[in-house]
């Protein structure tokens, strides 16, 4: 897909996130907006993963340890194709697959996920597992930032360190903000980038937002020969694409009002509209 | 008495038991894969690391990604034997074990190692007393606890090949044969010795115990006692526990953990819920600080013994 082809995806996927969320009456709203570039790059330039191969053991791995982002994942996975969208309609009803939190009752979900700090454990072995039996894969995961306070994150740094995995790829949301306000304030856990390059990984800086840096970035790990796992810090805005939202704590999980939902459509819509303008 | 016969006829620990069944699964089986915390050592997979490195996946101690990262090994479709001391195994990693390993359905194989008391005067942060508890309210975990080698062989196989997580715990005292009967499955308790007058119910290392009691009741009071190794805590063998309700007035159960949600809880909890008239005690670890000592110190000082089980036997006869 060209560019401008991917940034009308990602102001599609955020108008879907949002009416699925206020159908739901519920969701990671903010954060859902933070990630969903990076999720369009993953699944429609990078991912070697579909319907079609979903049972292939050969198949790269996507695994979302920020789980309570779980709405644009939805909305991505059914863009590709693995139910159809109607289906995100039941989105946190009563006995319906779709919670809160990612589950593999959901097809394409590789993990059950929402308890933070169990990502890239989880993928570390799925890593292993690969080298174990020469598949020429790749497990990429998504963290959250406040995410990284779980000391489980740092034992799997290690231990992928450890193993040489250059088939594992974590990518930082670092929006800076987590639910009770900025990072820096709630727990510091900055400098990350120089944490994790003492604990041997590779590290690479991204505006989490720019669909071109991100493809780039994420085609050169492929490239790479490297025996060091990677860390692409995705820098981030927590809200992203809504202005009022944007980083404004208050919608970590907050719905937005009839009013509140109609201003961010219509604002999503201007954005899609001038991006078609300048198409032309 | 053939179980006198049997009782004496010699054993090794069941950890023994276990990294030999280990070895025998790997040699048929390149995706038998073990993940240890700074554990081998203590599993006795020493030999299993030289003969197979390459199935071998060392975490550090990290317990909790021992469990995530054997999560992680088994969705690829590895045969996963997570082996970390069941203390630590249960109580640091609980939250890998509830998401990771039961809630997203990962066959993986849990081996708690010296649990309960094993660890003697190592204290209580190397007890585990809880492990029942906690994993009993985990859905999608079968909870096992092998009496002796022979129960510790077949869990060990029987788990290898088990769709859905397992968790196995024993000691690593030598056990002694306890019966000729081969009936093992999971699920299903094993009669160790029969008897009429009264059934103790016990799991683990403390089925030892129990039948020795159930054979000095025997040459001193001159009573049949019967003794069930009800190795699966969860699920619970109910069949078994309404004929045992029905041949049997008196029943005890003895265990190797609190008395709080273990086996004991478990019984007591189906015989009150199904009205069964018997006379019903738990013998475990109470509710306080456990006494310090060695294993059997322990198990004495709390009547986990010869003498207390009988003791407790006569105690609910009359």
């Amino acid at each position: 897909m060209t560019t401008i082809e991917l940034r009308k995806k990602s102001i599609e996927y955020r108008k879907k996130v949002l009416k699925y969320i206020k159908n739901a009456n519920a969701g990671h709203t903010a954060g859902s907006l933070s990630c969903i570039d990076i999720l369009n790059v993953l699944y429609n330039e990078i991912l070697n993963v579909s319907p079609r191969n979903f049972k292939d053991n050969s198949r790269d791995r996507y695994i979302q340890s920020k789980g309570h982002s779980v709405e644009a994942l939805y909305v991505v996975l059914a863009d590709k194709g693995f139910y159809p969208e109607s289906e995100l309609e039941s989105l946190c009803r009563f006995q319906s697959h779709f919670i809160g939190h990612p589950t593999k009752k959901i097809p394409g979900v590789e993990h059950n996920t929402g308890a933070l700090g169990h990502g890239l454990p989880i993928s570390v072995g799925n890593a292993i597992a690969a080298k174990m039996d020469d598949l020429d894969l790749k497990v990429y995961t998504l963290l959250g930032d406040g995410e990284l306070l779980e000391g489980s994150n740092w034992e799997a740094a290690m231990i992928a360190a450890h193993y040489k995995l250059n088939n594992l790829v974590a990518i930082l949301d670092y929006n800076k903000q987590q639910i009770t306000g900025d990072n820096e304030e709630v727990l510091n856990s900055a400098p990350v980038a120089e944490k994790f390059v003492a604990f041997g990984w590779s590290v690479k800086h991204v505006d989490g937002h720019n669909i071109d840096e991100l493809v780039a970035a994420f085609r050169e790990i492929s490239l790479r020969e490297s025996e060091k796992p990677t860390l692409v810090i995705a820098h981030t805005i927590k809200g992203k694409g809504v202005s009022f939202m944007e980083k404004n704590i208050k919608w970590h999980h907050k719905v937005p009002s009839d009013e509140q939902y109609k201003l961010a459509q219509e604002e999503l819509q201007a954005s899609m509209e001038s991006l078609s303008k300048a198409e032309i | 008495m053939k179980e006198i016969e049997n009782i004496t006829k010699e054993g090794v620990a069941n950890l023994e038991v276990f990294s030999a069944s280990l070895q025998k699964l790997a040699e048929k089986d390149k995706n038998i894969i073990v993940v240890t915390s700074d554990s081998r050592g203590s599993g006795k997979l020493m030999p299993f690391a030289e003969d197979y490195p390459d199935q071998i996946v060392e975490v550090g101690i990290a317990e909790q990604s021992l469990v995530g990262v054997a999560a992680g090994l088994s969705s690829a479709g590895k045969k996963v034997f997570a082996v970390s001391p069941a203390c630590f195994l249960t109580a640091r990693s609980l939250e890998q074990i509830k998401n990771d390993v039961a809630y997203s359905d990962n066959p993986v194989n849990l081996i708690g190692i010296s649990a309960g008391v094993s660890y003697g005067a190592l204290g209580s942060t190397h007890h585990s007393l809880h492990d029942f508890a906690v994993l009993r309210a985990i859905n999608n975990l079968t909870i096992v606890a092998p009496a002796d080698n022979y129960e510790t062989e077949m869990a060990i196989k029987l788990a290898s090949e088990m769709p859905s997580p397992v968790y196995i715990r024993f000691g690593k005292k030598a056990m002694p044969t306890l019966s000729e009967n081969k009936d093992f499955e999971f699920g299903k308790g094993r009669s160790v010795r029969k008897g009429k007058d009264a059934v103790i119910i016990a799991t683990g290392e403390t089925v030892f115990p129990a039948l020795q009691a159930a054979i000095a009741l025997e040459e001193k009071n001159d009573l049949q006692i019967g003794v069930v190794s009800m190795h699966t805590i969860k699920p619970l063998d109910l069949e078994m526990l309404d004929r045992l309700s029905e041949k049997y007035s008196v029943i005890l159960t003895v265990e190797e953990h609190s008395v709080y949600g273990g086996l004991g809880e478990a019984c007591a909890s189906y015989f009150l819920q199904n009205k069964k008239p018997v006379k019903f005690r738990i013998m475990g670890i109470p509710d306080e600080y456990t006494v310090t000592g060695s294993q059997l110190e322990i198990f004495e000082h709390y009547g986990i013994s010869e003498e207390g089980i009988s003791e407790k036997v006569l105690e609910l006869i009359s």
